[in-house]
This record gives structure tokens, C-alpha cells and sequence, in this order.
């Protein structure tokens, strides 16, 4: 795997993603869900909010290195109030 | 009646999965792992954090890129559109030769990307090409290895030349959907040819259109082999687009973290059209109850 060049923090990040993969696999298996229309006025299940959260979060964190002059751990914050807007109204 | 539920099919789609990983996923993870460290070779990379991305944020050469390849994808979207569907309005639309045209619309999407560029670079060329001889013939001073203004206009036409079938296949398949009743009601209505246009085919082919656009945008946000043969991304940058850029600076430059931070910023604006573009097909197709 050396030649995959890992660091820690990237292997946190896969991992993270990954274990939001497994859970919300998790979660469709044993509380299955019909889909709903919300603001975007586009069907979403759980898993497409869990997309729409991630590249949008993708998006916030290049917006806020390149716009703001804050700690990039404060853009997670901005991305966990985007991903609760995006599970309630998307 | 009760089912016996039986989710053993899902196995038959192991091997795409493991195809995809391999071709895909692991070498993504590997752009990533890259995009935060920096390396002179020989496997040993020294850890850069956000430095790339911000880097890639601020650089000019990056936005350059970025302002070249809408304008392109702007301007063959803004050619190939209408002038697809005025190629399908005019196509006949049924005996031999409706299956003439639809063959010969066919002819240059099976071509190869680089040989289109083989072609078109030979094409031009003022010593030997066709176009290129009788321009200068002409008296036209045109060179798309020295003026930005040929190079431009010839990675155009050449785009345009390559796939306004596409949009005109497309088209086509829609106009061919409208029933005849249709017809006979504008025509009983007197309607003028434009107000056939307007309000029976436009709205018919929304669908594919949309498609068509879809498709001919992201194509074009990823061209990389015509220009790359017939200009190099010359002359000068002016034909550099976000992906010549990128293989250069990652294969030429061997800058692997900022090529590795580019790239992905790269792919989460072709990731972000992809998902409207499933997006759009998918609610269209449950809009028409397909």
C-alpha cells in the first residue's frame, strides 16, 4: 500500500466516508423509506441527502479556504449546519 | 402471495464493482492521498496539508484554464444546438434517404477522437491541407499554429464538425416521436410553420435536447485529445483547457500535489454536472411516466 502514498489524515477522511456508506446502508436495510420531494423539488432518499451533504460540504470546504481567512476546521461546522438544512428540507 | 426475497442478483454486479474500484476508486484515493503532500521522486512524499488546494485557489493559470473551457463549451453549446436541430428540421423523414442522412450523420461520431485531430491538423495546414491552401489561395492570412483567433476558430469547427450529429440524431429521434395528429391540428388550426415549431416540436424534444446539451457540455468540459493534437494547447496558452493544463502540469511538470489538488477540484465541478445531469434525466423520465 506504500505506493498509494496514505497519511493518517486521509485515512480518516476514507474512513470517515466509509463508515457513513456502511451506516446509511445500515439504515435503509432496517428502516426502509419511501422517497420524498423537498425543496429542490427533485425525489430524494436518505442516500441522495447523504450526496447532496457531501459535495456540497466538498464545495463549502474549497469556499471557505479560498474566501476566508478562519481555521478550515471552522468550515466543518458551516458543512454540519448545511448537511442538517439538506436532511430537513432537501 | 408471499415472495421469497432473494437479493443473491446483487453478486452478478461484483465484477463492475471490482473493475470500478480498480480503474477508479483506489487511483482516486490515490490523487487524494497525493493532493496533500508533496514528493521529489522515489516514493517519498513529505506531508503539505491544504497548501496545494490553496495554491491551486489563488493560481491564475488554473482560472485561466477554467475561463477558456466555459467559454468553449459556451460557444460549440451556442453552435451545435441549433444548428443540430435546423439539420434534423431538414432531414428527410422517411424512405432511402432518411436512412442516408441518419448514416452519414453517424460517419463522424465513430471516429476516433485523435484522428479527428489528425485530420483537422492536416486539414489546416497551409502547405498541404485542403482548407488551409485554398484560405491562403484566398488570400485569407490563416495559421492556427500562430494566431489564437485560427487556432480558436479551428478547435471550434472541428468540435462542431465532430458532433453537431449528435444533437441532430437526437433531435431527430424526438421529431420522428410527434404523432401526425399533431400536425393535422396546427394545420387545421392554420398555424404558421414557426408556430409549429414553437409549440408542437420544441416542447416534444425538450427531452432529448436536454440530453443532448447534457452530454455535449460534459464531453466538452473534458476534451482533451482534438485541441491536444491539432494545437498542443497553442499558440501560446491560448488553447490550453482544464485538462491539457492539468496533464501537463502533472506528466510535464511532474507536480503531482498541485496537479493532485487541481484534479480533484476538477472532479467535483464534473461530479456536481454529473449529478444534475442524473438528476435532470431521471425526473424527466418520471415527468413522461417512462
Amino acid at each position: 500500500m506504500a505506493w498509494m502514498a496514505w497519511t493518517i489524515p486521509t485515512a480518516i477522511f476514507f474512513g470517515s466516508i466509509a463508515a457513513l456508506l456502511v451506516i446509511f446502508t445500515v439504515l435503509a436495510i432496517r428502516f426502509p423509506e419511501t422517497p420524498r420531494t423537498g425543496v429542490l423539488g427533485i425525489e430524494t432518499t436518505r442516500g441522495d441527502r447523504l450526496f447532496i451533504t457531501l459535495l456540497g460540504s466538498a464545495f463549502i470546504n474549497l469556499a471557505w479556504l479560498g474566501l476566508v481567512d478562519a481555521a478550515q476546521p471552522w468550515a466543518m461546522l458551516v458543512c454540519l449546519v448545511y448537511a442538517a438544512a439538506v436532511f430537513r428540507w432537501v | 402471495m408471499n415472495k421469497t426475497v432473494n437479493q443473491k442478483a446483487w453478486f452478478l454486479v461484483l465484477p463492475v464493482l471490482i473493475l470500478v474500484g480498480f480503474s477508479a476508486v483506489i487511483p482516486l484515493m490515490t490523487v487524494v492521498n497525493y493532493s496533500v503532500q508533496d514528493t521529489f521522486g522515489n516514493n517519498v512524499f513529505f506531508w503539505a496539508g491544504l497548501d496545494w488546494f490553496r495554491d491551486m485557489l489563488e493560481s491564475e493559470r488554473m482560472w485561466n484554464a477554467l475561463g477558456r473551457q466555459l467559454v468553449f463549451s459556451g460557444i460549440i453549446l451556442a453552435i451545435e444546438v441549433p444548428l443540430g436541430i435546423f439539420v434534423a428540421l431538414n432531414m428527410p423523414k422517411k424512405g432511402f434517404w432518411a436512412s442516408f442522412c441518419l448514416v452519414l450523420m453517424s460517419l463522424p461520431l465513430l471516429i476516433p477522437w485523435n484522428v479527428v485531430g489528425t485530420i483537422w491538423q492536416i486539414f489546416g495546414r497551409v502547405d498541404i491541407g485542403l482548407l488551409g491552401y485554398v484560405l491562403a489561395k484566398l488570400g485569407v492570412n490563416y495559421n492556427y499554429t500562430q494566431n489564437v483567433i485560427d487556432a480558436w476558430a479551428t478547435v471550434i469547427v472541428m468540435d462542431v464538425w465532430h458532433w453537431t450529429s449528435l444533437v441532430a440524431l437526437l433531435a431527430y429521434a424526438g421529431l420522428q416521436s410527434i404523432p401526425d395528429a399533431y400536425y393535422q391540428a396546427a394545420k387545421i388550426d392554420q398555424a404558421s410553420r414557426w408556430k409549429v415549431f414553437r409549440f408542437i416540436e420544441l416542447p416534444k424534444m425538450a427531452g432529448v435536447l436536454m440530453i443532448a446539451i447534457l452530454l455535449r457540455f460534459m464531453d466538452s468540459f473534458m476534451i482533451y485529445t482534438e485541441p491536444f493534437v491539432v494545437t498542443g494547447g497553442g499558440p501560446g496558452n491560448a488553447t490550453t483547457f482544464l485538462s491539457i493544463d492539468l496533464v501537463k502540469m502533472a506528466l510535464g511538470q511532474f507536480d503531482l500535489g498541485p496537479a493532485a489538488a487541481f484534479s480533484l477540484m476538477y472532479f467535483l465541478v464534473i461530479l456536481l454536472i454529473s449529478w444534475v445531469f442524473y438528476t435532470v434525466m431521471t425526473n424527466l423520465d418520471k415527468r413522461d411516466g417512462v
